[in-house]
């Protein structure tokens, strides 16, 4: 960390607000999620000219205009190149991504996926409303499959990404999720922050123009501790108030839903969760909604070394006793003098 | 005359008498371009000039002994100025009928083929589509011809090292370098202490190769008297007496490239994505961590680029670099570049296009997509090298231009500048002025714009972890001085009319004239690397008393002030162009003057004969 971030300095709230009038549709996710990351900065420890939100296009890129920090709205699908470039350019940044599931996944993918193999160590929050917005509605990567929409009117044929199983098939050392208006979205970023490396938070957005409601079915607080796994290091993994949990069938060698009676997880065979489980992360991110209830939360965080610091490290290895002399450099290889005698080696 | 080598050869074609050039052409594997790099050391140390001009396939490992499959390396030498690789070779080394079938059409009339009859077997003519020995059936008979058995001459003179065939065989190369050195009464020392070097791990194999060498050149030396093989020696140019070395386009870019951030006093990024002809930048500067330089290898070359951007928006010098279809990928970021007003500098080493094209071989045919080549009003300037050493200079040029005006350059290159290899007098780095970076690190008074701008029009470079200068930037319009979403008709003409007033507004170096005068009959006007045949022909033309010029841009855009005035002043102008007319295009819109094409688009760099008769055409 730099001079700059050991400084103690408390913010709050309003520090990380800009003076830009916010131009999401009323009612969009995207408030929501601001407020939160507004919320949750002045918490971590950072401060605002030492963090830069990076993003692509879309709804949810024009995060970093309301953000007083660092922003750089770059082009659809490239905000993870961008970041690389500026982290190593100076990896003492706290670098979050804001990126969206069309221009994440879908013209971005490959960018993402690389950023994540990479592990360079910066937050991406990929707002996840299964529909591209900015363009007026058509369906996305992530849309289910019969979606209608303008460009798909007797519904989409193709199937879903699903972001997080995505991430974690790239490489993904911390893989969380969490939704617009939960009150848990903060502890989620925090955890994400928390983490050196690539932190991959796939945020459910309600697109309430183009796509509403799509998340009603787990999201909704009416019946929501039946319908979401809310993940807790070294906690089991009950949900429904305690009557039901997540255990492993051994011998399928799959997750399933089990009853637990009298509070007695352990009986039911209930798993505890560990976030540095990565066979159970795998299958913690397939997880169906529906048969299973939607997992939130840090599902897998098991930290490794960052692009960054290799490229550092490797960079000041190799420049290790050798002196930049540019004028010296010229004169390597195959090299002669003219003199009045002529050319000689 | 070329050369004492070819003693009946036609004097009209090439007036010269001090040049010589020499092609050696075989299989992909037969190390070509070895050969030919060492033979352009060895007359470098003879103090000769020269200019080379590789020339391979763009297949790694092509079937042994196709037509496609062959590789070949000419160098022009001699005791006065060469500019180009020489048009028809004097010499013809052909290691295979593959070599020779599609070599010996440049051969000038009456010029010698050295072939190794050994690989002309039924199987190796059959592949070179043969139906009759060519060494036998007379079909050669306008050129001297020599044969040898070069595979087993080769086999003889390493037999006591013990090599299996195929490793003995490889020394090949060595006993024909050895036969040119003779012909050409060169050191052999030097060579051999390179080998020694090279081979340093396995003496036997330094050995075996020494030995050929010898071989070849002690085969000339008893040769001499039986065939049309002689011996000729070329006097030393007359240089600058001071230090030199051979140079490459990519060497000269790379090593340029680290000299403007120097003078910049700015640390490099540098993303790359692999690439023909370009990637040889990223390999050189990958090896330069010392010079503070971090070079990425992105997944693509839209990454590069944005990597580039974003290391710039870091408060580094953002470079990438790529050729034709890379640099089309990467026009998107480049308009974000523009209207985020960072400073970037894009390496274009062009070749033969559209799409994937001639990967290997040269074309100047990105002209319009350097200049225009952009979704909306979106200016940039370009600067086009001539030579490997000039490319040094430009790509220095690109990054002054970058960091002073806040906006990416582009530098044109092209695959003949970086493969070929010049001597290079290795410059004084006190002698160039530094152009150190100035970030703004607070408010200054009358509160802080991101968009507010000097007398150049260049907005502030503010480091993101700078306190109390937090603004953000996009690709979206932005207002005037404060850099804000804006979409407002006024703001949105205005911010396009400052956008080309910065890129006009720079100061580029009035335009000289090459050789010849200001004002006359006619100018030749060129750029990039069809320097050295323009010039060679105007000289020669000029000797012969026609009025001509050559006048040879570097600044594409935006162009020199005086350039108007001065293509004005000439009767005829022609452009001689690696493509359909692009510059000749530009020179038009720009001047209104009757700017004629003279295009070759074959992969292949313009002869100065294809010069000359364009000159003389437009003088008729």
């Amino acid at each position: 960390m730099n001079e700059m971030t050991t400084i103690a300095r408390t913010t709050t709230l309003k520090d990380w607000e800009t003076d830009q009038e916010v131009r999401w549709c009323p009612g969009c996710g995207d408030y929501a999620i601001l407020k939160a990351v507004q919320r949750t900065m002045p918490e971590i420890g950072t401060t605002p000219e030492n963090t830069v939100f990076v993003s692509g296009i879309g709804c949810s890129s024009r995060f970093p205009y309301y953000m007083e920090t660092y922003g750089f709205h770059t082009i659809h699908g490239r905000a993870p190149a961008f970041a690389t470039g500026l982290k190593l350019a100076n990896p003492d940044l706290d670098i979050w991504i804001v990126t969206g599931d069309g221009d994440g996944l879908s013209i971005g993918g490959n960018h993402t996926m690389h950023l994540i193999r990479r592990n360079l160590d910066c937050q991406i929050m990929l707002f996840n409303n299964e529909i591209y917005g900015l363009t007026k509605g058509q369906y996305s990567p992530t849309s289910r499959v019969g979606t209608t929409s303008p460009s798909t009117p007797y519904g989409s044929v193709d199937r879903p990404a699903q972001p997080a199983a995505f991430a974690l098939g790239a490489g993904a050392r911390f893989v969380a999720r969490g939704f617009d208006v939960s009150k848990e979205l903060p502890n989620v970023l925090k955890a994400a922050h928390a983490h050196k490396g690539a932190a991959f938070i796939e945020i459910f957005q309600n697109c309430i123009v183009y796509n509403k409601d799509v998340f009603e079915d787990f999201a909704a607080p009416k019946g929501a501790e039946d319908r979401q796994l809310w993940l807790k290091q070294g906690e089991p993994m009950i949900y429904a108030k305690g009557t039901k949990g997540i255990a492993l069938d051994a011998e399928a060698l799959h997750l399933k839903t089990v009853d637990v009676v009298d509070g007695d997880w352990q009986a039911a065979g209930v798993i505890v969760h560990d976030v540095t489980n990565r066979s159970v992360a795998h299958m913690l991110v397939e997880m169906r909604f529906g048969e299973f209830p939607m997992a939130l939360g840090v599902l897998y965080d098991d930290p490794r070394p960052t692009f960054e610091a290799d490229v550092v490290r490797q960079n000041k290895a190799a420049a290790e006793g050798k002196t930049a002399d540019l004028q010296s450099l010229l004169k390597k290889g195959q090299t002669w003098t003219v003199t009045e005698g002529g050319p000689e080696l | 005359m070329a050369t004492a080598v070819v003693d009946q050869a036609d004097k009209r074609q090439s007036p010269l008498s001090d040049a010589v050039v020499v092609r050696f052409a075989g299989d992909s594997g037969d190390g070509m371009q070895l050969t030919g790099g060492q033979f352009t050391l060895s007359s470098a140390l003879a103090g000769n000039d020269f200019a080379t001009f590789p020339d391979f396939p763009a297949e790694i490992r092509a079937p042994q002994g196709t037509l496609f499959g062959v590789s070949a390396f000419q160098i022009n030498f001699g005791s006065s100025a060469i500019d180009t690789a020489g048009d028809a070779p004097d010499v013809l080394v052909a290691m295979n009928p593959a070599a020779l079938k599609t070599n010996v059409p440049q051969l000038k009339q009456g010029g010698l083929i050295i072939a190794d009859e050994g690989e002309f077997n039924d199987r190796n003519l059959a592949k070179a589509k043969y139906d009759a020995n060519p060494l036998d059936d007379g079909s050669l008979a306008k050129w001297q011809l020599l044969k040898l058995n070069i595979s087993q001459l080769t086999m003889d003179a390493v037999k006591p090292f013990g090599l299996g065939n195929k490793e003995a065989l490889r020394c090949k190369n060595m006993w024909t370098l050895g036969l040119a050195l003779w012909m050409f009464d060169r050191d052999r020392q030097p060579l051999i202490d390179w080998l020694n070097a090279k081979f340093a791990k396995a003496p036997d194999l330094a050995a075996a190769n020494v030995a050929a060498l010898n071989a070849g050149h002690a085969y000339g030396e008893t040769a001499e008297l039986a065939g049309p093989l002689k011996q000729h020696h070329v006097d030393p140019a007359p240089v600058a007496p001071g230090l030199y070395r051979t140079l490459t386009g990519a060497e000269g870019i790379a090593l340029g490239l680290v000299a403007g951030a120097q003078l910049a006093k700015l640390p490099m990024f540098f993303g790359g994505y692999p690439i023909t002809p370009a990637s040889a930048i990223l390999h050189h500067l990958s090896r330069l961590k010392e010079y503070d330089v971090t070079t990425f290898q992105a997944e693509d070359e839209i990454a590069a680029i944005c990597s580039a951007i974003g290391a710039s928006y870091g408060g580094s010098l953002g470079v990438t670099s790529s050729s034709g279809p890379g640099i089309a990928l990467k026009g998107e970021a480049m308009g974000l570049a523009i209207m985020t007003e960072l400073p970037l500098v894009i390496v274009n080493s062009q070749r033969g296009g559209p799409s994937t094209g001639l990967p290997t071989k040269t074309e100047q045919s990105d002209l319009y997509q350097a200049v225009y080549g952009r979704n909306g009003d979106a200016p940039m300037p370009v600067v086009a090298a001539r030579s490997p050493g000039d490319a040094f200079e430009c790509a220095i040029e690109t990054v002054r231009i970058a960091v002073q005006y806040m906006t990416p350059v582009m530098l044109l290159t092209d695959g003949y500048i970086a493969n070929a290899a010049e001597p290079w007098a290795v410059p004084d780095l006190t002698t160039y002025e530094a152009f150190p970076v100035e970030f703004l690190t607070e408010a200054p008074e009358g509160g802080f714009k991101p968009y507010g701008r000097d007398e150049n029009l260049k907005r502030p470079w503010v480091k993101p972890g700078t306190p109390g200068l937090l603004h953000r930037i996009g690709g979206i319009e932005k207002e005037l001085d404060t850099g804000h979403i804006n979409y407002a008709p006024e703001n949105h003409q205005a911010m396009t009319d400052i956008r080309k007033d910065k890129i006009d507004g720079i100061k580029v170096p009035d335009q000289v004239v090459e050789l010849g005068a200001e004002g006359g009959k006619l100018a030749v006007v060129g750029w990039g690397s069809t320097f050295g045949p323009i010039h060679q022909a105007v000289r020669r033309k000029r000797a012969e008393g026609l009025d001509v010029s050559h006048v040879h841009i570097r600044h594409i855009w935006p162009l020199p002030a005086n350039l108007g005035e001065l293509l004005k002043s000439y009767d005829k102008v022609i452009v001689p162009e690696m493509n359909t007319g692009q510059l000749k295009t530009v020179l038009r819109d720009q001047y209104l003057v009757d700017a004629k094409p003279v295009n070759k688009v074959s992969g292949q760099p313009f002869t100065i004969a294809e010069i000359e008769a364009a000159i003389e055409e437009a003088l008729k």
